[in-house]
């Protein structure tokens, strides 16, 4: 194609060449969840952020300055956003201003009334959570009794005329199900489903023995993926390759400050979701700081912009552009160096801790340890420095 | 699916895709579920055109009027058709 061809990248997120505008903006307006997943990726300190959310008003401050600022695509998420009574304010606020709005829900709290009020105050999709098509692992993983609830609200969804856009994360317990689950989304008439290949940060880390699975297990799931492809459904799956098993570290967000930017239920202005595990960083607040500023100029987010902050073998490697050395959120929580390449890396001089994980996940004695669901109590735990000792097996958690 | 594009096809949006000008990219956007697509220049005048109800000659021929000074534009409109049905951003009506 000529010039007139749109460009795409990662599941269709625009990167400008030539400046950055925070096309898309994650609003994670509480952490307080009714689901107790083991994946979550939330930050395991969470409980020290669910009583300083910010107000009605100062979301739709946030949602027109990051709209002057090029944000189109919002995603309104948590937590469970449905746990606030204002989202539909929200919602109405972010259709005014031209937004893209995406509901990222677990269903839970999602009732009729409420969703025609989304609908006509001009939602345009809901992501539901899906975690499998038993439901003993649906309640396992999620530490909760959520199975048919979820059911009743993926149709729900459809009924009122939105696009079904289903979204799995992969991970050992529901890996050999991949077939059911897909079947399963078509069967709820779904148009896209994103199976997520866990990725390690937050409870996930924490759990990571529990939940990686082995490399047959992948590739066996992700031949069924391309195998149902290849039946010609008109359902849009998108895979979501999981960074361990590759040679290469993922062009994390895209770039850190290139497309996206997070305000978490506090305030804090991030370029990704788990950004505040770094050390040493303090990042702005919508509550004192100004979101323009934020974006282009504070210290957060050009600290690791561009290419000059790389260490050997990112500075010299010729594939620097590709994925701007991964991801520093997973350099830092694995080697204790947020400037290091990311060890997903077979380049990285720390690459055999991603070797001796995926090694672990054959051991089924480490995969049968105890999980440590996402919850208030347990956050606490971590907060107080009780369950150090897990928490260290890491270099870094919070 | 048969993308082969002919002058009398009609096409518009597909379902749940939105359309629109952005200020701040100076450029018009196609909006969907997990994503988005910037179209450059040309692009954004061609999907501006399309409306549910001009076929795809009826564009050309709008576009041909409007830039008359853009040499052999129908190939690459057409090409951009190609790519629209293919990635499912338009559909035929």
């Amino acid at each position: 194609m000529t010039q007139t061809s749109g460009t795409q990248v990662n599941n269709g997120v625009v990167a400008s060449a030539t400046q950055t505008q925070p096309l898309w903006l994650l609003a994670e307006v509480t952490y307080r969840c009714p689901l107790h997943c083991a994946f979550c990726y939330n930050p395991t300190d969470y409980d020290q952020h669910t009583q300083n959310e910010l107000t009605t008003e100062q979301w739709i401050q946030v949602l027109r300055d990051a709209r002057k600022l090029g944000a189109i695509q919002l995603g309104i998420s948590g937590g469970e956003p449905l746990l606030r009574d204002d989202i539909e304010d929200i919602v109405i606020e972010a259709k005014k201003l031209g937004y893209y709005s995406n509901l990222i829900t677990s269903g839970v709290g999602l009732t009729e009334k409420r969703i025609q009020t989304l609908k006509d105050g001009g939602l345009d999709h809901i992501q539901l959570s899906m975690h499998d098509i038993t439901e003993e692992i649906n309640n396992f993983i999620t530490n909760t009794k959520t199975f048919e609830l979820k059911k009743k609200v993926a149709a729900m969804i459809k009924s009122h005329g939105y696009p079904m856009v289903l979204n799995v994360v992969i991970h050992r317990y529901n890996i050999e199900h991949m077939k059911a689950i897909l079947e399963m989304a078509e069967a709820l008439g779904a148009d896209y489903i994103e199976l997520a290949n866990n990725q390690y940060y937050g409870w996930s880390l924490i759990n990571r023995d529990q939940l990686m699975p082995t490399r047959e297990q992948l590739e066996h799931a992700e031949a069924v993926t391309n195998a149902f492809r290849a039946t010609g459904t008109k359902m849009k799956i998108f895979y979501v390759v999981p960074d361990y098993f590759n040679d290469r570290p993922k062009k994390c967000m895209n770039g850190w400050g290139e497309v996206f930017m997070i305000v978490t239920a506090n305030g804090d202005v991030l370029p990704c979701h788990s950004a505040r595990v770094l050390p040493n960083m303090q990042f702005p607040n919508v509550k004192d700081a100004d979101l323009g500023w934020s974006w282009k100029d504070s210290p957060a987010f050009n600290k690791y912009r561009g290419d000059s902050w790389m260490k050997e073998p990112c500075r010299s490697c010729d594939e620097k552009e590709k994925d701007f050395g991964g991801c520093r959120c997973q350099s830092f929580l694995l080697t204790g160096d947020a400037e290091a390449a990311d060890p997903v890396c077979s380049k990285s001089p720390y690459h055999h801790l991603i070797e001796k994980a995926i090694e672990d996940a054959k051991n089924p004695t480490l995969a049968a340890q105890p999980i440590l669901f996402r919850n208030d109590k347990n956050s606490k735990k971590i907060i107080s420095g009780e369950l150090k000792e897990l928490t260290d097996k890491f270099h870094s958690l919070p | 699916m048969d993308n082969h594009i002919q002058h009398n096809d009609i096409y518009a949006l597909a379902h749940h895709h939105r359309f629109q000008w952005e200020e701040a990219q100076q450029s018009y956007v196609i909006l969907f579920p997990e994503g988005m697509i910037k179209l450059h220049g040309g692009a954004g005048e061609v999907v501006k055109r399309v409306d549910g109800k001009a076929t795809v000659g009826d564009i050309v021929a709008d576009l041909k009027a409007t830039f008359p000074d853009a040499e052999d534009i129908e190939k690459d409109i057409i090409g951009l058709f190609e790519l629209a049905v293919s990635k499912t951003w338009l559909r035929k009506v």
